[in-house]
Protein backbone atom coordinates (compact mmCIF):
# COMPACT_ATOMS: atom_id res chain seq x y z
CA UNK A 1 0.00 0.00 0.00
CA UNK A 2 1.22 3.52 -0.76
CA UNK A 3 0.42 4.31 2.40
CA UNK A 4 3.57 2.80 4.12
CA UNK A 5 5.86 4.76 1.56
CA UNK A 6 4.92 8.25 3.30
CA UNK A 7 5.29 8.48 6.86
CA UNK A 8 1.22 8.61 8.06
CA UNK A 9 -0.11 12.67 9.29
CA UNK A 10 0.69 13.48 12.55
CA UNK A 11 -1.30 14.25 15.08
CA UNK A 12 -0.91 17.14 15.98
CA UNK A 13 -1.01 18.02 12.25
CA UNK A 14 -4.27 17.10 12.08
CA UNK A 15 -5.69 18.94 15.11
CA UNK A 16 -3.87 21.93 13.80
CA UNK A 17 -5.61 21.27 10.71
CA UNK A 18 -9.51 21.24 12.27
CA UNK A 19 -8.69 24.37 14.14
CA UNK A 20 -7.72 26.26 11.56
CA UNK A 21 -10.29 24.95 9.38
CA UNK A 22 -12.67 25.77 12.26
CA UNK A 23 -11.64 29.44 12.91
CA UNK A 24 -11.93 30.35 9.14
CA UNK A 25 -15.64 28.77 8.92
CA UNK A 26 -16.25 30.60 12.45
CA UNK A 27 -15.25 34.30 11.17
CA UNK A 28 -17.06 33.62 8.06
CA UNK A 29 -20.09 32.93 9.69
CA UNK A 30 -19.51 36.09 11.82
CA UNK A 31 -19.23 38.08 9.11
CA UNK A 32 -22.53 36.56 7.08
CA UNK A 33 -24.90 37.20 10.36
CA UNK A 34 -25.04 41.03 9.76
CA UNK A 35 -25.93 40.30 6.41
CA UNK A 36 -28.20 38.08 6.77
CA UNK A 37 -29.54 39.86 9.27
CA UNK A 38 -29.96 43.22 7.23
CA UNK A 39 -31.70 41.56 4.48
CA UNK A 40 -33.54 39.82 6.77
CA UNK A 41 -35.39 42.83 8.68
CA UNK A 42 -35.40 44.80 5.03
CA UNK A 43 -37.90 41.95 4.02
CA UNK A 44 -39.80 42.01 7.23
CA UNK A 45 -40.26 45.67 7.72
CA UNK A 46 -40.61 46.64 3.93
CA UNK A 47 -42.61 44.14 2.37
CA UNK A 48 -45.87 45.98 3.87
CA UNK A 49 -45.42 48.84 2.07
CA UNK A 50 -44.51 47.37 -1.29
CA UNK A 51 -48.23 47.59 -3.55
CA UNK A 52 -48.38 48.47 -7.19
CA UNK A 53 -49.67 52.01 -5.39
CA UNK A 54 -46.49 52.28 -3.57
CA UNK A 55 -44.41 52.96 -6.75
CA UNK A 56 -47.14 54.65 -8.80
CA UNK A 57 -48.19 57.64 -6.53
CA UNK A 58 -45.88 60.77 -5.10
CA UNK A 59 -45.48 60.92 -1.43
CA UNK A 60 -47.85 63.59 0.09
CA UNK A 61 -46.36 64.85 2.78
CA UNK A 62 -49.06 63.77 5.59
CA UNK A 63 -48.45 63.34 8.67
CA UNK A 64 -51.54 61.96 9.61
CA UNK A 65 -53.50 60.80 6.69
CA UNK A 66 -52.62 58.53 3.56
CA UNK A 67 -48.66 58.41 3.27
CA UNK A 68 -48.88 58.04 -0.48
CA UNK A 69 -46.02 56.32 -2.42
CA UNK A 70 -42.21 56.53 -3.07
CA UNK A 71 -42.12 57.46 -6.98
CA UNK A 72 -40.90 60.56 -6.84
CA UNK A 73 -37.79 59.68 -5.14
CA UNK A 74 -37.36 56.37 -7.86
CA UNK A 75 -37.56 58.98 -10.63
CA UNK A 76 -35.34 61.52 -9.09
CA UNK A 77 -32.51 58.46 -8.10
CA UNK A 78 -32.84 57.43 -11.67
CA UNK A 79 -32.50 60.64 -13.27
CA UNK A 80 -29.73 62.00 -11.31
CA UNK A 81 -27.73 58.95 -11.23
CA UNK A 82 -28.09 58.77 -15.26
CA UNK A 83 -26.56 62.93 -15.05
CA UNK A 84 -23.95 62.10 -13.20
CA UNK A 85 -22.94 58.36 -14.95
CA UNK A 86 -22.99 60.22 -18.05
CA UNK A 87 -20.66 62.88 -17.11
CA UNK A 88 -18.36 60.62 -14.28
CA UNK A 89 -18.16 57.33 -16.92
CA UNK A 90 -16.65 59.81 -19.78
CA UNK A 91 -14.38 61.53 -17.80
CA UNK A 92 -13.12 58.67 -15.87
CA UNK A 93 -12.85 56.15 -18.71
CA UNK A 94 -10.62 58.89 -20.44
CA UNK A 95 -8.75 59.51 -17.23
CA UNK A 96 -7.90 55.76 -17.15
CA UNK A 97 -6.86 55.50 -20.57
CA UNK A 98 -4.33 58.36 -20.51
CA UNK A 99 -2.92 56.63 -17.34
CA UNK A 100 -2.34 53.52 -19.37
CA UNK A 101 -1.67 54.37 -22.80
CA UNK A 102 -0.03 57.56 -22.51
CA UNK A 103 0.77 58.83 -18.97
CA UNK A 104 1.76 55.38 -18.21
CA UNK A 105 4.77 55.52 -15.29
CA UNK A 106 5.58 59.12 -15.88
CA UNK A 107 5.80 62.14 -13.23
CA UNK A 108 2.22 63.26 -14.31
CA UNK A 109 0.91 59.91 -14.08
CA UNK A 110 1.54 58.95 -10.59
CA UNK A 111 0.61 62.17 -8.88
CA UNK A 112 -2.94 62.04 -10.70
CA UNK A 113 -3.20 58.11 -9.56
CA UNK A 114 -2.32 59.35 -5.92
CA UNK A 115 -4.76 61.95 -5.95
CA UNK A 116 -7.43 59.78 -7.87
CA UNK A 117 -6.66 57.52 -4.14
CA UNK A 118 -6.82 61.07 -2.16
CA UNK A 119 -10.43 61.00 -3.92
CA UNK A 120 -11.55 57.82 -3.37
CA UNK A 121 -11.04 58.06 0.44
CA UNK A 122 -12.92 61.56 0.64
CA UNK A 123 -16.11 61.07 2.44
CA UNK A 124 -19.21 61.25 0.62
CA UNK A 125 -20.54 64.12 2.67
CA UNK A 126 -17.48 66.36 1.63
CA UNK A 127 -18.47 65.79 -2.31
CA UNK A 128 -21.96 67.46 -1.23
CA UNK A 129 -20.44 70.31 1.08
CA UNK A 130 -18.18 71.43 -2.01
CA UNK A 131 -21.47 71.33 -4.36
CA UNK A 132 -23.08 73.46 -1.53
CA UNK A 133 -20.75 75.69 -1.36
CA UNK A 134 -19.79 76.15 -4.94
CA UNK A 135 -23.02 75.94 -6.46
CA UNK A 136 -26.08 75.88 -4.27
CA UNK A 137 -25.13 78.93 -2.03
CA UNK A 138 -24.19 81.17 -5.19
CA UNK A 139 -27.49 79.94 -6.59
CA UNK A 140 -25.62 79.11 -10.16
CA UNK A 141 -28.13 78.47 -12.75
CA UNK A 142 -30.82 80.71 -11.11
CA UNK A 143 -31.84 77.82 -8.29
CA UNK A 144 -30.44 76.60 -4.86
CA UNK A 145 -31.09 73.40 -4.70
CA UNK A 146 -31.22 71.34 -7.78
CA UNK A 147 -31.03 68.33 -9.72
CA UNK A 148 -27.74 69.02 -11.73
CA UNK A 149 -26.21 69.86 -8.74
CA UNK A 150 -26.99 66.80 -6.62
CA UNK A 151 -25.56 64.88 -9.78
CA UNK A 152 -22.50 66.73 -9.43
CA UNK A 153 -21.47 65.89 -6.22
CA UNK A 154 -22.81 62.02 -7.10
CA UNK A 155 -20.42 62.34 -10.13
CA UNK A 156 -17.48 63.44 -8.21
CA UNK A 157 -18.09 60.76 -6.21
CA UNK A 158 -18.24 58.18 -8.95
CA UNK A 159 -15.40 59.52 -10.65
CA UNK A 160 -12.40 57.80 -8.43
CA UNK A 161 -14.43 54.69 -8.85
CA UNK A 162 -15.12 54.43 -12.44
CA UNK A 163 -11.10 55.42 -13.25
CA UNK A 164 -10.02 52.98 -10.79
CA UNK A 165 -11.88 50.08 -12.17
CA UNK A 166 -11.29 50.71 -15.75
CA UNK A 167 -7.39 51.76 -15.42
CA UNK A 168 -7.07 47.93 -13.85
CA UNK A 169 -9.20 46.55 -16.52
CA UNK A 170 -7.34 48.48 -19.33
CA UNK A 171 -3.83 47.07 -17.70
CA UNK A 172 -5.27 43.70 -18.28
CA UNK A 173 -5.24 43.93 -22.17
CA UNK A 174 -2.47 41.71 -23.06
CA UNK A 175 -0.19 43.99 -25.00
CA UNK A 176 0.44 41.54 -27.49
CA UNK A 177 -2.85 43.03 -29.02
CA UNK A 178 -1.42 46.70 -29.32
CA UNK A 179 1.71 45.30 -30.59
CA UNK A 180 -0.60 43.11 -33.32
CA UNK A 181 -1.86 46.72 -34.42
CA UNK A 182 1.03 48.69 -34.05
CA UNK A 183 2.59 46.57 -36.29
CA UNK A 184 -0.23 46.63 -38.85
CA UNK A 185 0.25 50.32 -39.18
CA UNK A 186 -2.44 51.58 -36.66
CA UNK A 187 -2.12 54.79 -35.30
CA UNK A 188 -1.92 55.25 -31.66
CA UNK A 189 -6.04 56.34 -31.25
CA UNK A 190 -7.26 53.92 -32.95
CA UNK A 191 -4.95 51.16 -31.40
CA UNK A 192 -6.90 52.79 -28.04
CA UNK A 193 -10.73 52.99 -29.78
CA UNK A 194 -10.63 50.15 -31.80
CA UNK A 195 -8.47 47.60 -30.48
CA UNK A 196 -8.11 48.09 -26.96
CA UNK A 197 -11.33 49.54 -25.39
CA UNK A 198 -13.67 46.98 -26.99
CA UNK A 199 -11.55 44.09 -25.06
CA UNK A 200 -11.47 45.91 -22.13
CA UNK A 201 -15.09 46.62 -22.54
CA UNK A 202 -16.97 44.13 -20.14
CA UNK A 203 -14.84 45.07 -17.37
CA UNK A 204 -15.17 48.28 -17.73
CA UNK A 205 -19.01 48.47 -17.93
CA UNK A 206 -18.79 46.34 -14.98
CA UNK A 207 -16.35 49.08 -13.13
CA UNK A 208 -19.67 51.65 -14.20
CA UNK A 209 -22.50 49.50 -12.94
CA UNK A 210 -20.74 49.10 -9.73
CA UNK A 211 -20.07 52.85 -9.11
CA UNK A 212 -23.99 53.47 -10.09
CA UNK A 213 -24.60 50.84 -7.66
CA UNK A 214 -22.94 52.56 -4.94
CA UNK A 215 -23.59 56.20 -6.14
CA UNK A 216 -27.70 55.32 -6.34
CA UNK A 217 -27.17 54.26 -2.21
CA UNK A 218 -25.50 57.47 -1.49
CA UNK A 219 -27.73 59.85 1.40
CA UNK A 220 -24.78 63.02 2.04
CA UNK A 221 -23.91 64.33 -1.74
CA UNK A 222 -27.60 65.10 -2.24
CA UNK A 223 -28.96 66.31 1.83
CA UNK A 224 -27.90 69.96 0.81
CA UNK A 225 -27.73 69.82 -3.68
CA UNK A 226 -30.93 68.34 -4.44
CA UNK A 227 -32.63 68.87 -0.97
CA UNK A 228 -35.96 66.79 -0.92
CA UNK A 229 -39.12 67.39 -2.34
CA UNK A 230 -42.79 65.37 -2.40
CA UNK A 231 -43.62 65.46 -6.07
CA UNK A 232 -42.30 63.87 -9.08
CA UNK A 233 -39.91 66.40 -11.06
CA UNK A 234 -38.08 66.17 -14.12
CA UNK A 235 -36.97 69.42 -14.69
CA UNK A 236 -32.71 69.04 -13.82
CA UNK A 237 -33.20 72.83 -12.44
CA UNK A 238 -35.44 71.84 -9.65
CA UNK A 239 -35.55 70.33 -6.28
CA UNK A 240 -35.63 66.47 -6.99
CA UNK A 241 -36.44 63.69 -4.22
CA UNK A 242 -34.54 60.34 -4.29
CA UNK A 243 -34.73 57.11 -2.78
CA UNK A 244 -32.19 57.70 0.08
CA UNK A 245 -33.22 61.29 1.09
CA UNK A 246 -36.83 59.71 1.19
CA UNK A 247 -35.40 57.13 4.08
CA UNK A 248 -33.56 59.56 5.68
CA UNK A 249 -36.62 61.73 5.77
CA UNK A 250 -39.18 59.24 7.09
CA UNK A 251 -36.96 56.78 9.59
CA UNK A 252 -37.08 59.60 12.18
CA UNK A 253 -40.86 60.13 11.87
CA UNK A 254 -42.89 59.14 15.25
CA UNK A 255 -45.56 57.86 12.63
CA UNK A 256 -45.13 54.53 12.35
CA UNK A 257 -46.83 54.63 8.54
CA UNK A 258 -43.59 56.62 7.49
CA UNK A 259 -41.09 54.55 8.77
CA UNK A 260 -42.49 51.89 7.31
CA UNK A 261 -42.48 53.55 3.94
CA UNK A 262 -38.85 54.29 4.75
CA UNK A 263 -38.19 50.25 4.65
CA UNK A 264 -40.25 49.52 1.86
CA UNK A 265 -38.16 52.74 -0.02
CA UNK A 266 -34.97 50.68 1.21
CA UNK A 267 -35.75 47.45 0.00
CA UNK A 268 -36.64 49.02 -3.34
CA UNK A 269 -33.61 50.80 -3.53
CA UNK A 270 -31.55 47.29 -2.38
CA UNK A 271 -33.50 45.22 -4.79
CA UNK A 272 -32.41 47.93 -7.91
CA UNK A 273 -28.72 47.92 -6.73
CA UNK A 274 -29.18 44.01 -6.26
CA UNK A 275 -30.08 43.73 -10.09
CA UNK A 276 -27.46 46.23 -10.93
CA UNK A 277 -24.84 44.27 -9.06
CA UNK A 278 -26.41 40.73 -11.03
CA UNK A 279 -26.39 42.10 -14.23
CA UNK A 280 -22.40 43.50 -13.18
CA UNK A 281 -21.66 39.98 -13.00
CA UNK A 282 -23.07 38.37 -15.66
CA UNK A 283 -21.39 41.17 -18.04
CA UNK A 284 -17.94 40.38 -16.22
CA UNK A 285 -18.36 36.14 -16.63
CA UNK A 286 -18.74 36.84 -20.76
CA UNK A 287 -15.61 39.02 -20.24
CA UNK A 288 -12.89 37.72 -22.31
CA UNK A 289 -10.18 38.76 -20.32
CA UNK A 290 -8.87 37.64 -16.87
CA UNK B 1 -3.35 36.19 -55.37
CA UNK B 2 -5.57 35.93 -58.02
CA UNK B 3 -4.67 39.87 -59.75
CA UNK B 4 -1.83 41.50 -58.15
CA UNK B 5 -2.21 44.49 -60.66
CA UNK B 6 -5.75 45.07 -59.60
CA UNK B 7 -4.80 44.91 -55.78
CA UNK B 8 -1.86 47.78 -56.55
CA UNK B 9 -4.76 50.02 -58.30
CA UNK B 10 -7.38 49.66 -55.87
CA UNK B 11 -4.52 50.49 -53.57
CA UNK B 12 -3.90 53.84 -55.49
CA UNK B 13 -7.27 54.76 -56.22
CA UNK B 14 -8.57 54.66 -52.15
CA UNK B 15 -5.41 55.76 -50.77
CA UNK B 16 -4.78 58.71 -53.38
CA UNK B 17 -2.30 60.53 -50.99
CA UNK B 18 0.40 57.39 -51.02
CA UNK B 19 1.91 57.61 -54.49
CA UNK B 20 3.03 60.94 -54.55
CA UNK B 21 3.96 62.21 -51.32
CA UNK B 22 5.43 59.23 -49.62
CA UNK B 23 7.72 57.31 -50.59
CA UNK B 24 7.23 54.14 -47.76
CA UNK B 25 3.76 53.60 -49.28
CA UNK B 26 5.05 53.95 -52.92
CA UNK B 27 2.12 51.11 -54.32
CA UNK B 28 4.08 47.59 -54.87
CA UNK B 29 5.08 47.27 -58.31
CA UNK B 30 3.13 44.35 -59.81
CA UNK B 31 5.31 42.50 -61.93
CA UNK B 32 3.93 42.36 -65.63
CA UNK B 33 3.50 39.03 -66.60
CA UNK B 34 0.13 38.02 -64.72
CA UNK B 35 0.86 34.57 -65.65
CA UNK B 36 3.70 34.30 -63.60
CA UNK B 37 5.15 30.63 -63.48
CA UNK B 38 5.84 28.67 -60.23
CA UNK B 39 8.74 29.67 -58.61
CA UNK B 40 8.70 33.04 -60.38
CA UNK B 41 7.61 36.17 -58.11
CA UNK B 42 3.91 37.30 -58.76
CA UNK B 43 4.90 40.87 -57.54
CA UNK B 44 8.13 42.08 -56.70
CA UNK B 45 8.67 42.58 -52.98
CA UNK B 46 11.53 45.67 -51.99
CA UNK B 47 14.64 45.17 -50.33
CA UNK B 48 15.75 45.73 -46.86
CA UNK B 49 19.35 46.89 -46.08
CA UNK B 50 20.76 47.41 -42.40
CA UNK B 51 23.49 49.68 -42.08
CA UNK B 52 24.96 49.96 -39.11
CA UNK B 53 22.21 49.65 -37.05
CA UNK B 54 22.72 50.00 -33.26
CA UNK B 55 20.08 49.15 -30.29
CA UNK B 56 19.95 49.82 -26.97
CA UNK B 57 17.45 49.00 -24.12
CA UNK B 58 18.08 51.78 -21.46
CA UNK B 59 21.66 51.25 -20.81
CA UNK B 60 22.04 47.81 -22.17
CA UNK B 61 23.35 48.10 -26.14
CA UNK B 62 21.83 45.04 -27.31
CA UNK B 63 22.90 45.47 -31.42
CA UNK B 64 26.34 46.42 -32.49
CA UNK B 65 26.70 48.13 -35.51
CA UNK B 66 25.29 45.46 -37.76
CA UNK B 67 25.04 45.89 -41.26
CA UNK B 68 22.98 43.36 -43.70
CA UNK B 69 20.66 43.26 -46.29
CA UNK B 70 17.73 41.24 -47.72
CA UNK B 71 17.13 40.73 -51.35
CA UNK B 72 13.61 41.02 -52.68
CA UNK B 73 11.04 37.87 -52.38
CA UNK B 74 13.70 36.08 -50.74
CA UNK B 75 13.92 34.28 -47.22
CA UNK B 76 16.42 35.24 -44.80
CA UNK B 77 16.94 33.69 -41.59
CA UNK B 78 18.07 34.71 -38.49
CA UNK B 79 20.02 32.53 -36.27
CA UNK B 80 22.17 32.86 -32.79
CA UNK B 81 21.37 31.77 -29.09
CA UNK B 82 18.62 33.81 -26.89
CA UNK B 83 20.02 37.23 -26.12
CA UNK B 84 21.87 37.64 -29.34
CA UNK B 85 19.75 40.03 -30.98
CA UNK B 86 18.10 38.34 -33.43
CA UNK B 87 14.22 40.13 -32.37
CA UNK B 88 15.67 43.30 -31.56
CA UNK B 89 17.23 43.53 -35.13
CA UNK B 90 13.46 42.42 -36.69
CA UNK B 91 12.13 44.70 -34.66
CA UNK B 92 13.76 47.70 -35.87
CA UNK B 93 12.91 47.45 -39.12
CA UNK B 94 9.79 48.06 -38.81
CA UNK B 95 10.33 50.29 -36.14
CA UNK B 96 8.37 48.15 -33.28
CA UNK B 97 11.15 48.43 -31.08
CA UNK B 98 10.45 52.15 -30.35
CA UNK B 99 7.26 51.23 -28.64
CA UNK B 100 9.43 49.90 -25.74
CA UNK B 101 9.76 52.48 -23.27
CA UNK B 102 13.57 53.58 -22.87
CA UNK B 103 14.51 51.59 -26.10
CA UNK B 104 16.46 53.54 -29.26
CA UNK B 105 18.22 52.91 -31.80
CA UNK B 106 20.45 54.81 -34.50
CA UNK B 107 21.80 53.80 -38.03
CA UNK B 108 20.07 52.96 -41.42
CA UNK B 109 17.18 51.06 -42.45
CA UNK B 110 16.76 51.09 -46.07
CA UNK B 111 13.56 49.97 -47.94
CA UNK B 112 14.47 49.54 -51.55
CA UNK B 113 16.63 53.33 -51.17
CA UNK B 114 14.06 55.23 -48.66
CA UNK B 115 15.28 55.28 -44.73
CA UNK B 116 12.88 54.38 -42.48
CA UNK B 117 14.76 56.42 -39.99
CA UNK B 118 14.37 59.52 -41.78
CA UNK B 119 13.43 62.50 -40.14
CA UNK B 120 9.67 63.11 -41.11
CA UNK B 121 9.06 59.80 -42.05
CA UNK B 122 5.64 58.05 -40.72
CA UNK B 123 6.06 55.39 -38.28
CA UNK B 124 2.94 54.60 -39.38
CA UNK B 125 3.36 54.10 -43.22
CA UNK B 126 6.77 51.99 -42.35
CA UNK B 127 4.29 49.36 -40.48
CA UNK B 128 2.03 49.20 -43.42
CA UNK B 129 4.87 48.35 -45.99
CA UNK B 130 6.85 46.12 -43.55
CA UNK B 131 3.94 44.05 -41.85
CA UNK B 132 5.31 41.58 -38.77
CA UNK B 133 4.13 38.31 -37.39
CA UNK B 134 4.82 37.63 -33.65
CA UNK B 135 6.09 34.54 -31.78
CA UNK B 136 2.46 33.72 -29.86
CA UNK B 137 -0.24 34.21 -32.08
CA UNK B 138 -2.31 37.41 -30.84
CA UNK B 139 -5.78 37.49 -33.00
CA UNK B 140 -8.01 40.21 -31.84
CA UNK B 141 -9.93 38.00 -29.62
CA UNK B 142 -13.41 40.83 -29.93
CA UNK B 143 -12.97 40.15 -33.77
CA UNK B 144 -14.40 37.66 -35.83
CA UNK B 145 -12.10 35.62 -38.27
CA UNK B 146 -13.40 37.89 -40.97
CA UNK B 147 -12.73 40.77 -39.27
CA UNK B 148 -9.42 39.99 -38.05
CA UNK B 149 -7.94 39.74 -41.59
CA UNK B 150 -9.77 43.14 -42.18
CA UNK B 151 -8.51 44.60 -39.21
CA UNK B 152 -5.23 45.73 -40.26
CA UNK B 153 -7.27 47.11 -43.63
CA UNK B 154 -9.71 48.94 -41.51
CA UNK B 155 -7.72 50.52 -38.69
CA UNK B 156 -4.82 51.85 -41.79
CA UNK B 157 -8.62 53.73 -43.12
CA UNK B 158 -9.04 51.79 -46.04
CA UNK B 159 -12.49 49.87 -47.65
CA UNK B 160 -12.11 46.34 -47.30
CA UNK B 161 -13.92 43.85 -49.78
CA UNK B 162 -14.59 40.35 -49.23
CA UNK B 163 -12.20 39.55 -51.71
CA UNK B 164 -9.44 40.98 -49.87
CA UNK B 165 -9.80 39.11 -46.98
CA UNK B 166 -10.06 35.63 -49.46
CA UNK B 167 -7.22 36.51 -50.99
CA UNK B 168 -5.30 36.88 -47.52
CA UNK B 169 -6.83 33.90 -46.25
CA UNK B 170 -5.63 31.92 -49.23
CA UNK B 171 -2.11 33.44 -49.31
CA UNK B 172 -2.05 32.42 -45.40
CA UNK B 173 -3.19 28.47 -46.45
CA UNK B 174 -6.05 29.24 -43.83
CA UNK B 175 -9.28 29.23 -46.58
CA UNK B 176 -10.35 26.20 -46.90
CA UNK B 177 -10.20 25.87 -43.24
CA UNK B 178 -12.19 28.76 -42.19
CA UNK B 179 -14.36 29.54 -45.21
CA UNK B 180 -17.72 28.54 -43.80
CA UNK B 181 -16.73 30.16 -40.57
CA UNK B 182 -16.07 33.76 -41.31
CA UNK B 183 -18.45 35.11 -38.52
CA UNK B 184 -16.91 32.89 -35.82
CA UNK B 185 -14.20 34.39 -33.34
CA UNK B 186 -10.95 34.25 -34.20
CA UNK B 187 -9.74 32.81 -30.61
CA UNK B 188 -11.63 29.96 -31.57
CA UNK B 189 -9.14 28.75 -33.80
CA UNK B 190 -6.43 26.03 -32.73
CA UNK B 191 -2.98 27.87 -32.26
CA UNK B 192 -1.46 26.93 -35.40
CA UNK B 193 -4.64 28.42 -37.48
CA UNK B 194 -4.77 31.15 -35.46
CA UNK B 195 -1.07 31.99 -36.11
CA UNK B 196 -2.05 31.59 -39.97
CA UNK B 197 -4.77 34.15 -39.34
CA UNK B 198 -2.06 36.45 -38.14
CA UNK B 199 -0.56 35.96 -41.06
CA UNK B 200 -3.04 36.35 -43.38
CA UNK B 201 -3.99 39.66 -41.58
CA UNK B 202 -0.34 40.84 -41.87
CA UNK B 203 -0.77 39.50 -45.64
CA UNK B 204 -4.30 41.46 -45.89
CA UNK B 205 -2.63 45.28 -45.97
CA UNK B 206 -0.12 44.18 -48.94
CA UNK B 207 3.19 44.47 -47.06
CA UNK B 208 6.17 44.17 -49.26
CA UNK B 209 8.23 42.75 -46.30
CA UNK B 210 7.34 40.15 -43.42
CA UNK B 211 8.91 39.89 -40.23
CA UNK B 212 8.40 36.77 -38.30
CA UNK B 213 9.66 36.54 -35.07
CA UNK B 214 9.93 32.70 -33.99
CA UNK B 215 6.66 32.43 -35.43
CA UNK B 216 6.32 28.63 -34.75
CA UNK B 217 8.40 28.21 -31.61
CA UNK B 218 4.89 27.78 -30.09
CA UNK B 219 3.05 25.44 -32.37
CA UNK B 220 3.27 21.67 -32.81
CA UNK B 221 4.88 20.12 -35.70
CA UNK B 222 2.48 19.94 -38.01
CA UNK B 223 1.37 23.28 -37.76
CA UNK B 224 4.74 24.33 -37.78
CA UNK B 225 5.57 22.70 -40.82
CA UNK B 226 2.51 24.39 -42.70
CA UNK B 227 4.43 27.91 -41.35
CA UNK B 228 7.18 26.81 -43.25
CA UNK B 229 5.95 26.10 -46.04
CA UNK B 230 3.92 29.33 -46.17
CA UNK B 231 6.85 30.86 -46.06
CA UNK B 232 8.12 29.19 -49.20
CA UNK B 233 4.60 30.19 -50.85
CA UNK B 234 4.40 33.62 -49.63
CA UNK B 235 8.10 34.87 -51.32
CA UNK B 236 5.96 35.09 -54.34
CA UNK B 237 5.07 37.99 -52.82
CA UNK B 238 6.99 39.42 -49.59
CA UNK B 239 10.28 39.69 -48.91
CA UNK B 240 10.70 37.59 -45.82
CA UNK B 241 12.52 38.00 -43.06
CA UNK B 242 12.17 34.82 -39.98
CA UNK B 243 13.37 34.76 -36.80
CA UNK B 244 14.26 31.18 -35.60
CA UNK B 245 15.55 28.85 -32.83
CA UNK B 246 15.41 25.88 -34.94
CA UNK B 247 18.08 25.11 -36.83
CA UNK B 248 16.62 22.61 -39.22
CA UNK B 249 13.83 25.33 -39.86
CA UNK B 250 16.31 27.74 -41.03
CA UNK B 251 17.83 25.27 -43.31
CA UNK B 252 14.39 24.35 -44.55
CA UNK B 253 12.89 27.78 -45.51
CA UNK B 254 15.89 30.27 -45.84
CA UNK B 255 17.84 31.31 -48.74
CA UNK B 256 20.16 33.49 -47.01
CA UNK B 257 20.98 32.78 -43.06
CA UNK B 258 22.55 35.19 -40.70
CA UNK B 259 24.32 34.21 -37.36
CA UNK B 260 23.96 36.77 -34.80
CA UNK B 261 26.09 36.61 -31.40
CA UNK B 262 25.89 38.93 -28.66
CA UNK B 263 24.19 41.06 -30.45
CA UNK B 264 26.69 41.24 -33.71
CA UNK B 265 27.02 39.70 -36.96
CA UNK B 266 29.34 36.96 -36.71
CA UNK B 267 28.63 35.62 -40.41
CA UNK B 268 25.88 35.99 -43.55
CA UNK B 269 25.65 33.64 -46.56
CA UNK B 270 23.80 31.53 -48.68
CA UNK B 271 21.74 29.03 -45.76
CA UNK B 272 23.73 26.23 -47.78
CA UNK B 273 27.11 27.48 -47.14
CA UNK B 274 26.32 28.77 -43.61
CA UNK B 275 24.99 25.15 -42.64
CA UNK B 276 27.27 23.16 -44.57
CA UNK B 277 30.39 25.35 -44.93
CA UNK B 278 31.03 27.96 -42.56
CA UNK B 279 33.69 30.78 -42.78
CA UNK B 280 33.73 31.38 -38.87
CA UNK B 281 34.23 28.69 -36.30
CA UNK B 282 31.60 30.25 -34.09
CA UNK B 283 29.15 29.68 -36.47
CA UNK B 284 30.39 25.92 -36.90
CA UNK B 285 30.18 25.71 -33.34
CA UNK B 286 26.77 26.96 -32.82
CA UNK B 287 24.93 25.15 -35.88
CA UNK B 288 26.01 21.79 -35.65
CA UNK B 289 25.20 22.31 -31.79
CA UNK B 290 28.46 22.70 -30.12
CA UNK B 291 26.77 25.63 -28.20
CA UNK B 292 23.44 27.72 -27.69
Amino acid sequence: MSSLAFAPVSGRRRRTDKIARGMVALLTGVALVPLVLILYYLVKQGIGAISLDFFTTDPTGSFLGDPGGIKSAIVGTVLMVALATAVAVPVGVGVAIWLVEFGRASKLAHAVRYFIDVMTGVPSIVFGLFVYITLVIGNVGGSSFAAWKGATAVALLMLPIVTRSAEVVLLLVPNALREAAYALGAPRWKVVFRIVLPTALPGIVTGVLLAIARAAGETAPLLFTAAAVNATAFNYNDSMNSLPMLIFKNVGQAQDRLVTIAWGAALTLVAMILMLTLLARLIQRRSRLS
Amino acid sequence: MSDPTHAAVRRETEDPMSSQHDPIVTPSRPVAAAGAAAGQPQHLARSVTVERLNAWYGDQHSIKDLTLSFAPNQATALIGPSGSGKSTVVRCINRMHEEIPGARASGRILLDDTDVYAPGVDVVAVRRAIGMVFQKPNPFPTMSIFDNVAAGLRLTARKVGHDQVESALRGAGLWEEVKDRLGKPGIGLSGGQQQRLCIARALAVEPDVLLMDEPASALDPISTLKIEELVQQMKSRVTIVIVTHNMQQAARVADQTAFLLDGELVEVGATEKIFTNPDDSRTEEYVTGKFG
